[in-house]
Order: structure tokens, then sequence, then C-alpha cells
């Protein structure tokens, strides 16, 4: 059928050696190399959902009565947005489903997007002469982010329009242009126009997918056009060099397509359970909002968390000239912190040329221990961002384990700065020792099972060894070793690493 | 400054002297209303009453004069190290009862935030120490103090829709909209679950508790709306599922980092390599 079907199209417009060529396609095996295809299906899902959601999502904030099958709600007057949104959840036949599959997507989009990085920024996979399809990748993040925080907005329910507020307030903190930006942003002053949210509504379902959608065909493109990186087939030189320039793997057909598919299916099928099983930003609890309502509690989405843990973060540093406050405290936390997290993002190909590798091209990827400090260096940088998004939680934390708020602030302010120093060096001691020991962290265990004889004390091997030997108690201390595997024999099976530790 | 805390200093003693007397005032008083002689310590109760004038429960039933007895006595033994042995409230430990009425004692007693373990202490819901009987007995005694009688509530009366959007304005911002309960910068602010009752909430908005305004502006039929709207936040309609806590994006990025990106790097896990050979 397959061949028929390549026949048929060959015929017609000549595409027999392209999609020869297509199927022949390698694509190396490693299950890490899926996981940005979790968040290209998680888009697939995203756009979906979302057009089915267009057809009944109003964009104005005109006022209306909701006469619908939610009753606690019933006769409510509020905003069109708020009230056609529960409309689609309680109304519309499957709107909920919808709502919520999209929603549950939006955060696995980003998840998967966050863990596809760390994959590939640990792996060293960005190297020349693949950097320009990991800023791609990294400007992907940051759309995303935008994207979701925009659609986050559109109910204008409690919670979404508290962010709204934080979102001006940050922006309006801006030194020199802030306040100029959100009035042409919003229309005018908070809470904005009724323009605001037309641009919302067209940013969050047409201009940012259509650069993401734009943005992912280049990114597949470069892929298919550059080839894969791989791992080394072994840990010698010469398989190294092999690998450098052949690329082993499964065919794009009969094998890794299906592999694709299936995982498109897991993905889909698992985003509609979420969808289907957990609620997922219910407004008609949250209620419409208004600038004079409040709750406490509120939160962004979690993926919004690290700017909220450093707008608590930062101390109250506003620096002035006369009365003029030069720049407004939000400024740093909330729009300082995530360009500069971004901008280390951005600069990492040079940051890693520069301190941690060399200049050349890279085909095969690195192992995260065969890099100790690049490794220790992203550690500690991802320890950084986590710890801004555990202090966005501290109310909660408070509220449930009593622990005072001012005290998790201060205790989190110390950690930010001290911390990443401690997981640097701690990382790089753990991945020196990975690369010398050259065992799989989870896999490679080649110690030696040992039980405690109740009777004589003694220790008994359980796998290979002497079987059933009774080791004396005095000998104890001197087998100790076997049990986490000595190092001395692993040193002798594996050559020290190029620094000779 | 400096002549302030000389002032002070040489203003303590005095004080102490003050206190010291009343200590014992109390005690000789404690001893003369010991068990047999009921009849005195009523009649010093009686006594107190004709001196402040014209008070009295001001639902307008005349007051059971027994159950007073009973209310005062039980009020010496456990309020009056802090509130006084008159109720006149002592500086920095108990405010003064009178004007408090039978709604406060009520709603304090019956939650378990009296009595306090400690003064200072943010008062909180927990198991009453003492029992129904006890606590009917020293409301009566704190009602002939004068005050605002308990309330009646009735959230059958009440609509849901209304009652929303009066939380909204006037209680989520520190309450949380499905009444979790959250933090301010004086305190911790409870939740409305589970045990709270409908007369809890409309005592409450009466009174405004520890830091907790009073709201003068709510009519009783808006107060049974806003009661029916803490009963349904406790069970809310959760038409999308399991509800995860109702606590909105914190629970759901740790069911996007726990159980979604778990369940499909395990998938990708599974699929992602050819098996070895």
């Amino acid at each position: 059928m397959l061949r028929g079907s390549v026949r048929w199209i060959d015929e017609r417009l000549g595409l027999g050696p392209t999609l020869r060529t297509a199927m022949r396609y390698v694509f190396p095996d490693h299950w890490s190399f899926m996981l940005g295809e979790i968040a290209l299906y998680a888009f697939i899902v995203l756009v979906g959902t979302g057009v089915f959601m267009t057809f009944y999502y109003v964009p104005t904030d005109a006022v209306t009565t909701y006469r619908g099958a939610y009753e606690p709600l019933a006769g409510l007057i509020a905003s069109e947005n708020f009230i056609s949104t529960v409309r689609l959840s309680f109304d519309v036949p499957g709107g909920l489903l919808m709502r919520q599959t999209h929603h549950w997507a939006a955060n696995v989009f980003i998840v998967a997007i966050i863990v596809h990085l760390a994959r590939v920024v640990y792996t060293g996979a960005f190297r020349k002469p693949r950097e320009i399809n990991y800023f791609i990748g990294v400007s992907m993040l940051g759309l995303g982010l935008f994207d979701a925080f925009t659609g986050y907005m559109l109910p204008d329910d409690l919670l979404s329009g508290m962010g709204l507020i934080i979102a001006y307030a940050v922006g309006l903190g801006i030194p020199l242009v802030g306040e100029d930006l959100m009035f042409l942003a919003f229309d005018g002053p908070f809470p904005g126009s009724d323009a605001l949210w037309n641009r919302l509504e067209v940013t969050h379902v047409l201009l940012v997918p259509m650069i993401l959608a734009a943005l992912i065909g280049l990114h597949l493109w470069i892929i298919a056009r550059q080839h894969h990186t791989q791992f080394s087939s072994g840990s010698d030189e010469e398989a190294r060099a092999k690998s450098e320039k052949q690329l082993v793997g499964s065919p794009m057909w009969p094998a890794y397509a299906l592999r694709s598919l299936g995982l498109m299916g897991l993905v889909v099928g698992f985003l509609f359970l979420l969808g289907g099983l957990v609620q997922i930003n219910p407004v008609w609890l949250w209620g419409p909002y208004e600038p004079y309502l409040a709750s406490n509690g509120a939160q962004p989405d979690w993926y919004l968390g690290w700017l909220i843990g450093a707008l608590r973060l930062m101390p109250a540093f506003e620096p002035q000239i006369g009365d003029l406050t030069v720049v407004p405290n939000a400024f740093w936390g909330g729009a300082l912190f995530p360009v500069v997290v971004f901008a280390v993002f951005y600069l990492l190909p040079v940051i890693d040329k520069r301190f941690f590798g060399d200049g050349r091209k890279h085909n095969v990827l690195d192992r995260p221990r065969d890099n100790p400090r690049r490794t220790a260096f992203l550690t500690a940088f991802f320890f950084w961002i986590w710890l801004t998004f555990v202090a966005g939680a501290t109310d909660q934390v408070f509220l449930r384990m009593r622990i005072p708020y001012e005290a998790q602030v201060w205790f989190f302010r110390f950690v930010a700065v001290l911390g990443p120093f401690a997981v640097y060096f701690i990382v790089r001691r753990w991945a020196e020792e990975l690369r010398e020991r050259d065992v799989h962290p989870l896999r490679g265990w080649n110690g030696r099972l040992v039980r405690r004889d109740p009777v004589m004390g003694g220790f008994v091997t359980l796998d290979g060894g002497q079987d059933g030997a009774v080791v004396p108690e005095e000998d104890v201390a001197a087998h100790e070793p076997d049990v986490a595997g000595s190092r001395e024999e692993r040193a002798t099976a594996a050559p020290p690493g190029p620094d000779g530790a | 400054m400096i002549r302030r805390l000389v002032h002070r200093r040489a203003w303590l003693p005095r004080r102490v002297r003050i206190a010291v007397a009343l200590v014992c005032g109390a005690l000789a008083l404690l001893g003369l209303a010991g068990p047999g002689t009921q009849g005195s310590e009523g009649a010093a109760a009686t006594k107190l009453d004709a001196a402040e004038g014209p008070v009295g429960s001001s639902t307008g039933a005349p007051p059971d004069q027994g159950l007073v007895r009973e209310g005062r006595r039980l009020f010496v033994d456990n309020c009056s190290s802090c509130h006084g042995q008159f109720a006149r409230g002592i500086p920095d430990r108990g405010p003064s009862l009178y004007g408090a009425g039978a709604q406060s004692a009520d709603f304090y007693l019956r939650t378990g935030r009296m009595p306090l373990p400690e003064p200072e202490a943010q008062p909180s819901r927990k198991e009453p120490v003492l029992t129904e009987g006890q606590i009917r007995a020293l409301v009566a005694y704190v009602a002939t103090l004068g005050g605002p009688p308990i309330p009646e509530v009735d959230i059958a009366e009440g609509d849901i829709a209304q009652g929303q959007s009066l939380f909204a304005e006037n209680c989520s911002a520190c309450h949380q909209i499905l009444a979790r309960g959250g933090i301010v910068t004086r305190g911790v602010v409870p939740d409305l679950l589970g045990e709270v009752t409908p007369l809890d909430v409309a005592e409450a908005v009466d009174i405004g508790p520890y830091v907790m305004p009073t709201f003068p502006w709510l009519s009783d039929e808006q107060v049974n709306s806003i009661a029916r709207y803490v009963e349904y936040a406790d069970d809310p309609i959760d038409a999308g599922g399991w509800g995860i806590g109702h606590l909105g994006p914190i629970p759901e990025g740790m069911v996007t980092w726990l159980l979604a990106l778990s369940a499909l790097i395990l998938a990708t896990r599974l699929i992602g390599e050819r098996t070895a050979p």
C-alpha cells in the first residue's frame, strides 16, 4: 500500500526520490532524543483544541448576563470574556474537555520544551554547527511562555485579572519607557480599553502560534539538513572519531516513524485523559475579575512561578535621584531576572566555547559527565532558577507548615546567593567521579550483593563471587568495598579520564 | 525620650503594687466563692450587676439567674486571669468584655478560640475546652454585660450567586476565593471549611475576630448569602474532574511535573530505544 502511494505521488509530482530519501533518513537511537517530540505533539493538541475554543470565546469586556447550566452563577452580570468561557465550559458539548485539555497541553508543552532544552544543553548539542537551531529552540521557549501567559489572561477570571495587573505593574517598572509601553499595549491605563481583549486574543490565537509553527518547521528542517547528533558508539577515541562521521540508528521507515507516531498517540491520549479527569483552572469557581477584587493565594501558572518568586526575593532596592525613582523595584525580579536567564541561554554557545570546550565542530554528544565543569555550571544555573520557583510558593508553605514568611524569604535569599556555588562544586566532583569510574549511575552497577548472616554475623555474597562463602567478622571491613564496587578494580577496567584524576 | 523612660521607671512600681493588690483581692474573693458558699458568690454577682447599672441580655428575655451564676463561676475559673476579675480587661492581656455580648462569647468559646493558651497567641479554631452546657452558662453571663445577641442565620434564605460576588468583594482578599485561607501581614487567615458553620460566619462578620475587620454594611440577607456560599465552597461543583485542592496553579504545576512529565518520560524511555538484541 505504501509502495502504491509513493508511486501515485511520484507519477504526479515527481517526488519519488525525495520521499525515498525521507524514508531512509536515519535517526540515532536514544530515548532522550524524543523529548522534543512531546512538545511537538502537545503543540498539535494545542492548535486543535484552540481552534475549537475560538468558535465560542468572545473577546470583549462588554457586560452580559449568564443564563446557563451552572446554577451558582445563574443571573451573574459580568464581562463577555468571562461569561463566554463559563458557557464554553458548561453549555457547549465537549467544551470543558477541550478547555481543560488545552490548558494541560500548554503546561505539558512548556515542561517538555524545558526538559528537551536540558537534554540539549547537558549533552552539548548546541555546539557548532548547531547554534542556529539552538537559538530557534530557546526563542520558542520564550514565545511559548508569552503565548501561554496571554492565553491565561483571556478568560478574565479572578486569577487571570490579578496576573494581568501584576504584569502591568512589572511593565510600568521598566525604566523610562515602561509607562508609555504599557499604555500602548493596554490602550490606556489599567485595566485598559476594550481593544486590549482583541489584541490579547489575536496575539494568542494567531500571531504567536503562527511564528511558533514557522519556527517548528524551521527547527525540524535544520535537524534534517544537519542530521541528528548522537552519542559515541564506544568510549575510546577511535569510536568517537567514527561516530563523528557516521550516523548509526533506525531508518525513518519502517522503524522511527512508527515509534514517533506511537509517541504522538500516547501524548494526545494522555492529554485528553488529563483534560477529562483532572480539573484545571476552574474559572466558574474563581468568578469574574474586577479591578477592585482580589483573592489571597493567587498564583500565575507554574511556568511563571519563577517570576513571582523573584519578585518576592528581591530586596527593597529602588535607586532614586532626589524625589525621582529611577528603577521601581518590580523591574528587578519581574523583568530583569527573566532577561538575564534568557541571555545566559542565548549566550551559552559562546560561554561554552570560552570556558568549557573548544571551537570545533561536534556531531558526537557529550555525556553529562564528559564535561564536568559544563554540567556543574548548568546544574548550578538550573538550581538558581528552581529556587525562585520554590520561593514563589512561600505563602502556601507558611500556611501549611507554619514556617514564617520572612524567615523563608531570608533563607531563600541566602541560598540564592550561595547555593549555586555549592551545587557547582558538588556536581563537578560527582561528574568527575562518574567519568573516572565509567559506570552508568542507574544501570551499570556491578558491585556485589551480600547478606549478613544472622547467626555468624558475617557476610554472604549472593551473586557471583564465592557462593555461600561465609566471611568471618574480622574480614568484614576488608570486604566492604565489594558492596559499593571497588574503585581500584574499576580504575583498571577503564582508563582514567583525560585529566588523569 | 530618656525623660519618658525615667518617668516610666518611676511609675512601674506603683503599677506592680496595684497589680499585687488586685491579685490579692481576687484570691480573697475566690476563697469566698468556693464550693458550699454559692449564696455569697451569687450575692457578689448580683451586687456587681447592680453596681453596673442597666445591663442584661439584650435578647429581651430575662436571663436565667442560675445559668448566669454558673457562668460567673466559670468565668472566674477560666477567663479572669486575662479578662480581669470583673471582666473589665487587663492591659496587655485581655480586653474588657463589657459590650462584647452573647455573640462574641458564643463565637470564641464554641469554636475553641477561647480560652487562649497564652495572651499573645493568635486565636485559632480547636476542640473547645469547655462543654456545651458550660459554654451556654458563660454566654449567659457575658450577655449580662451588654452587647449584641447571637445572630440568626438561615442559609436557605441565601443565594449562592449573590454570596459568591459578595464573598469576592469582602472576603476573598484574605480568605481566598474558595475559602481555603491564606496569609496576611500579621497572621494566618483560617480556611472556612469542614467544621465552620453558617453561624460562625455570621458571628465573625459582625465581630471581626483578631485582625479581621467588621462589615457593618452587610445586611442580614447578604450575610445569609455569604454563609450559603461558604457552605458551597467547601465542596463546590468540580465539573472538570479531580479538584486537586482548589488552590489553582500550584497543584496544577505539581500534576504537570510529577504526573504528566514522569508518565511521558517513562513512555519515551520505553519506546524510544531498540531493545538490546
